[in-house]
């Protein structure tokens, strides 16, 4: 995904002047094209990031579209008031980017694991919050991120991240996509976790249960059509996220569930536990820590469709 | 408004007008801050003067084209302030000095700092949570590099904010990236909310600082409005390098009973103060 969104953010930086590329002393040579092609429209801000979030504010005020990134926990929860008053009180149009999302950097420790990003972005007024599943997605999220008027976070992984999508799908902010059709149960993935869904998916409809799987890249603004189809057509729905269970899209759609009221499904939600994985491993470790496989994802289905 | 076009009156008689605004400015402040209830007293006091010699000569502004792509810009990066910009801003056009009279009502624009710029013309960045300033400003200078456009940026400074990290990040980036239409005015008044700012967070030497992190840096009498406007006006000066001007001044200025009082960060003045003040600045009442 990294490569992904170079290519993108030096493609949209070769036909819009107004994109600005600010990078946290990380990517060096991942950029070259984009100094070479946008040439004075990138800045190592260095390691210093609430700085670099104040000056993408002050640019955006200028009517430029900068496109801040950084290792997720350090373009979020670093400089997360710089995002909540030089971005969002001023509607600056920044797009924040968080690289090596989630577990991506499991073998990093916990000072690089981000389970809860999208938790405080989503609280700030007018901040879209984005988690493509794949290179596409993230493509594509990034052109339509250009076009909105208002700051935009998006969390991508790092790199080898499977393709989900064979071809371009109908890519809006805030409209889930719907990447297998099913009709017993639902899987709502977001982010680099669509793969995981989409062979725990597979398990199921091996033991008979016909399984839906949306990649429901777009955590604010909620879809709030295909939850309420989704939740009302379902017995069982299944969140699945690499991001704690806390604050992230299952917590979105926790509260929009409050504020709807009782809907025919369940809600169950797959993500990482109110604690810091203190110990070494790589991302396939920390997801089986915290329960983050295709198979234990199916077997809480399973057993959720019995109860139900 | 592509070229420096700023007025070159003849500086005597306009020193004098300068500090007669600054008079009137300090006198609606302290009457403000009685009426509304508004703390700040003594830090918007220690910068009138600085605000004064910027919107009534420096900036390339018009009140009529707030919005102007090529402005200058001033960032009131000390937000709590606000009370001293309000009423620069109102005297200088930026809106009637009647919409003043809302001042602390609820559902007034004006609160005790400063809102987004969306909200009332002539504000430049929402401030308020300190070191916030600096680095809005420095994005902006940056996009005037990119976009060709050639104005300044002021960002006014107090010393307590100085404290602040992000301070010093974007002076690195400033002077990394030989940002020379950029000026920081420190408004040095050697005092923050609880105390002396030497003795909570060792400020001194703080021109020797913005040397150091790569800024030409110079020291000026904060309440000489000739030597303000000198040193404003003579941004870029050459150097190459963002341009720190370390503004010596003295909280509550103007009001014997409030200078170097740090009471008067929080105090109210009652009506009688407000009297007595503006009998010493020669205000009318």
């Amino acid at each position: 995904m990294r490569n992904a969104f170079a290519d993108e953010v030096t493609r949209l930086g070769e036909t819009d002047p107004r994109v600005v590329l600010l990078s946290g002393d990380i990517g060096n040579k991942l950029f070259d094209k984009f100094k070479a092609r946008a040439r004075g429209r990138f800045f190592n801000c260095g390691v210093a990031e609430a700085n670099m979030m104040g000056v993408a504010a002050g640019m955006a005020l200028c009517g430029l579209r900068p496109v801040v990134y950084t290792i997720t926990p350090f373009t979020t929860t670093r400089c997360f008031e710089q995002i909540r008053v030089d971005v969002c009180y001023h509607k600056a149009p920044v797009i924040i980017v968080g690289t090596g999302s989630g577990l991506s950097y499991a073998d990093l420790g916990p000072t690089h694991h981000s389970c809860e990003d999208m938790a405080i972005l989503r609280t700030l007024p007018g901040m879209a919050v984005i988690a493509p599943a794949d290179s596409t997605e993230l493509r594509l999220a990034l052109r339509e991120a250009l076009k909105r008027d208002g700051p935009v976070y998006m969390r991508i992984g790092k790199k080898g991240e499977p393709a989900i999508h064979a071809s371009d799908p109908d890519f809006r902010i805030g409209r889930s996509i719907t990447i297998q059709a099913g009709t017993d149960a639902c899987l709502i993935s977001t982010g680099v976790m669509a793969p995981v869904a989409m062979t725990a998916a597979r398990i199921l409809g091996e033991r008979g249960i016909s399984t839906r799987v949306e990649s429901f890249h777009t955590v604010k603004p909620l879809d709030e059509k295909t939850l309420a189809e989704v939740f009302s057509g379902f017995p069982v729905v299944a969140v699945v996220e690499e991001h704690g269970r806390i604050g992230g899209l299952a917590g979105g759609i926790s509260e929009w569930l409050a504020a709807t009221g009782s809907m025919r499904a369940s809600l169950l939600s797959f993500g990482t536990a109110d604690t810091f994985m203190h110990e070494v491993g790589s991302q396939e470790y920390a997801r089986r820590k915290f329960g983050l496989t295709a198979e234990n994802i199916a077997e809480g289905v399973a057993a959720r469709l019995r109860a139900s | 408004m592509s070229a420096r076009n700023r007025a070159a009156g003849s500086a005597k008689t306009e020193i004098g007008h300068l500090e007669d605004i600054a008079r009137t400015i300090r006198a609606r402040i302290i009457e403000t801050s009685h009426k509304t209830n508004t703390p700040h007293l003594g830090s918007c006091l220690s910068c009138v003067d600085i605000l004064v010699a910027a919107y009534f000569d420096v900036l390339a502004i018009d009140p009529a084209k707030p919005r102007d792509p090529g402005r200058d810009r001033f960032i009131l990066s000390k937000g709590h302030g606000a009370a001293a910009l309000f009423q620069v801003l109102a005297l200088r056009g930026f809106y009637p000095e009647s919409m003043l009279e809302t001042y602390g009502q609820d559902g007034s624009l004006f609160a005790e700092h400063p809102p987004a710029p969306a909200y009332l013309p002539g504000i430049e960045a929402a401030t308020g949570s300190l070191g916030h300033g600096l680095p809005l400003g420095l994005g902006m200078a940056l996009a005037a590099r990119i976009q060709g456009l050639d104005y300044n940026v002021i960002a006014l400074l107090s010393d307590g904010e100085c404290n602040e990290g992000s301070i010093w990040e974007s002076a690195m980036m400033a002077a990394s990236q030989r940002v020379e239409k950029i000026a920081v005015v420190v408004d040095f008044n050697k005092w923050q909310a609880t105390g002396r700012s030497e003795e909570v967070l060792a400020i001194s030497p703080l021109v020797d600082k913005w040397r150091a992190f790569g800024w030409s840096a110079c020291e000026a009498d904060g309440h000489d409005l000739a030597a303000l406007v000198r040193l404003m006006r003579d941004v870029p000066d050459g150097s190459g390098k963002p341009v720190a001007i370390i503004a010596h001044t003295i909280k509550g200025k103007g009001v014997s009973f409030m200078e170097d009082d740090n009471n008067w960060h929080y105090r109210i003045p009652t009506a009688e103060e407000v009297v007595a003040a503006k009998k010493e600045l020669g205000v009318a009442a």
